[in-house]
């Protein structure tokens, strides 16, 4: 069944320079129990769909397009009420940084309490569970850790507090908003474990943002890769980290540290920056700083379905020449 | 690592009677209030009584602290004095904390024009100066208890208003309030459960401070005339007498001025300790 479809969304910031065009006809699915990447370098939209699924874009945002469709219903057109019944309840989240998503003056316990201000059961009940759900995330002695402040626990046990806050409400689909990126590799590895490991239990499906691409290809089933706004590949996560197919994720893939074989002084960059979003180049995209640039580049490719489980938006493809 | 189960008021109770200031601030405070209640079992004789005879002595075992000009026993109306200064500085504190609250919560988390207007408000009080507004009110409607208090509550409105303001617009905009959004919590909720405590800590300190100052504003209105009406004895018309007096009899300025001084260091103690007792990162320290 599917969790999520997100349909042709798109959506502008409205700045003093102009109308910012952050995402452009962005379209994918979450199965059940899936768990989706979301891969790409900073400002090319993940933090805008994010905000778009959760129905809480800033102020100057607008969704000019398109649909987001929760469990057969289309979150864009929910009123704030009807938004507050899907969020904590059948969607949650977690944040990229674990020492800024508690709140300091209440204890850990407290907010644990509060965050199943829904369920009609009794405290002590509320407490049970809220220690269940720090054991199942592996803070020791939780008991007594309820009655400590946020202040109190390091970046990764916060971050894992996060996590069994966010799991508290049993979600079909959690959202994780770079959630390693400000833990040392240590603690991402067992973040990552836990995530995992937590998905099989609950059954629910993740949405995964990350600029980390071993951490995706070693979570995720599926991986999207985003480009200034716009999907440029999506497929099964071997598919696309053993075939890359679009030049942008082929570029990404050569420059991660964790593939380059031999020893260089400098590591390999991308050339060039993402365009100007508010005057966005005509045709592809990606075209600037293409090594594969040919002259079919200067109109906007389509999604090109490159396998049953892969597709890509690079006219190289509809060529025959990749 | 075995920590008791307390709940959060024993724990800020615990580590306020740690700090010997918050000690000390918390019984001077207890002693004026005790003051006041008491007042009329304290008094060794009836503060308005006049006695011409026995006027202007200096302290002596019959008049602790002497008399003033129409021969009215100054410790008598010392004490009673603290009745009127905890009867101005109580209700106004709270008056203003409350709707410096509202406003100011509002104007925080609420929509951009709503913020403008509400700070216009505040900036319109703010600009009044306090000694005309207060002129201007006592003109209309004559000097009275109420009326310093209803002065007081409206020129310190600004003060609290603006400080819950801004301390909104900052946690308003950190990531856990957007966390408690992404979880579906209501206005309501956010601004009562997650909001308000984290205001709380400062605004406790920022009342306890400006009760001596409140206070000291009903000591200036007596003095002015613009207070509470003679023959009712107030800490500021016993400094209000005793200043034209001070040459030949300055017990008169000491019985108004020591306790004022003395009220103002108890409350400040109290304000700055119950502040790092609220605040949980504050706690560690001590």
């Amino acid at each position: 069944m599917t969790i999520l479809d997100v349909r042709n969304l798109s959506v502008d910031y409205e700045t003093e320079q102009g109308t910012l065009r952050a995402l452009r006809d962005v379209s994918f699915t979450i199965e059940d129990n899936k768990i989706v990447g979301v891969v790409g370098e900073s400002g090319c939209g993940k933090s805008t769909l994010i905000s778009s699924i959760i129905n809480l874009l800033a102020n100057n945002a607008v969704l000019s397009s398109g649909e987001i469709i929760f469990q057969g219903k289309d979150i864009v057109r929910l009123s704030e009420d009807e938004m507050r019944d899907i969020l904590g309840v059948g969607v949650s989240i977690i944040f990229q940084d674990p020492m800024q998503t508690h709140n300091p003056v209440l204890t850990v316990g407290r907010q644990m309490m509060d965050i199943q201000y829904r369920d009609k059961t009794s405290k002590e009940k509320k407490k049970e569970a809220a220690i269940d759900m720090l054991r199942v995330v592996g803070i020791p002695d939780p008991e007594s850790r309820l009655s400590q402040y946020p202040h109190e626990f390091s970046g990764g046990m916060r971050q894992r507090i996060a996590i069994a806050m966010a799991l508290m409400v049993k979600p079909s689909l959690l959202i994780a908003d770079e959630p390693t990126t400000a833990l040392d590799a240590t603690l991402e590895v067992q973040i990552i474990e836990k995530l995992r490991e937590l998905q099989g239990k609950i059954n629910c499906s993740i949405l995964f943002i990350s600029h980390h691409l071993g951490v995706i290809a070693e979570l995720c089933d599926e991986v999207i890769v985003m480009y200034a706004g716009e999907i440029v590949e999506h497929g099964d996560v071997r598919d696309v980290f053993h075939n890359a197919r679009h030049p942008y994720t082929q570029a990404l893939f050569a420059c991660d540290p964790g593939r380059i074989k031999e020893k260089s002084k400098n590591l390999p960059t991308i050339k060039g920056s993402i365009p100007n979003l508010i005057d966005l180049p005509s045709g592809c995209i990606f075209k600037h700083r293409c090594t594969q640039r040919i002259s079919v580049c200067d109109t906007s490719p389509a999604m090109h379905r490159v396998s049953e489980k892969q597709q890509a938006k690079c006219h190289l493809l509809t060529q025959g020449k990749n | 690592m075995i920590m008791k189960q307390n709940n959060e008021l024993q724990l800020i109770i615990k580590h306020f009677f740690r700090n010997i200031l918050g000690v000390a601030g918390f019984l001077i405070v207890m002693l004026m209030v005790l003051s006041a209640i008491f007042a009329d079992f304290i008094v060794p004789y009836d503060p308005i009584a006049l006695n011409i005879k026995e006027r202007l002595q200096g302290p002596s075992f019959s008049h602790l602290l002497g008399t003033d000009q129409l021969g009215r026993d100054i410790f008598s109306r010392m004490v009673m004095g603290s009745r009127v200064a905890l009867q101005v500085a109580l209700p106004t504190v709270f008056g203003a904390v409350s709707i410096g609250f509202v406003l100011g919560m509002i104007a925080g988390f609420g929509p951009k024009w709503l913020d403008n207007a509400i700070i216009l408000l505040l900036d319109t009080l703010r600009s009044f100066p306090t000694v005309m507004f207060a002129l201007a009110v006592v003109a209309l409607v004559g000097p009275s208890l109420e009326t310093v208090i209803f002065i007081i509550i409206v020129t310190s409105i600004p003060t609290y208003g603006r400080v819950v303001r801004t301390q909104t617009l900052s946690i308003k905009s950190s990531e856990f309030i957007l966390a408690e959004k992404s979880m579906g919590s209501s206005t309501a909720r956010i601004l009562l459960v997650h909001i308000l405590p984290n205001i709380f800590g400062p605004i406790a300190v920022l009342s306890a401070m400006e009760i001596p100052t409140i206070i000291g504003l009903e000591a200036g209105l007596s003095f002015l005339g613009m207070g509470v009406r003679p023959p009712t004895p107030s800490w500021g018309s016993l400094l209000n007498e005793g200043y034209t007096l001070i040459r030949n009899t300055p017990w008169l300025l000491i019985a108004g001025g020591v306790p004022l001084i003395i009220t103002t260091l108890g409350f400040t103690f109290l304000g700055e300790t119950l502040r790092d007792a609220v605040d949980p990162k504050l706690r560690k320290r001590n």
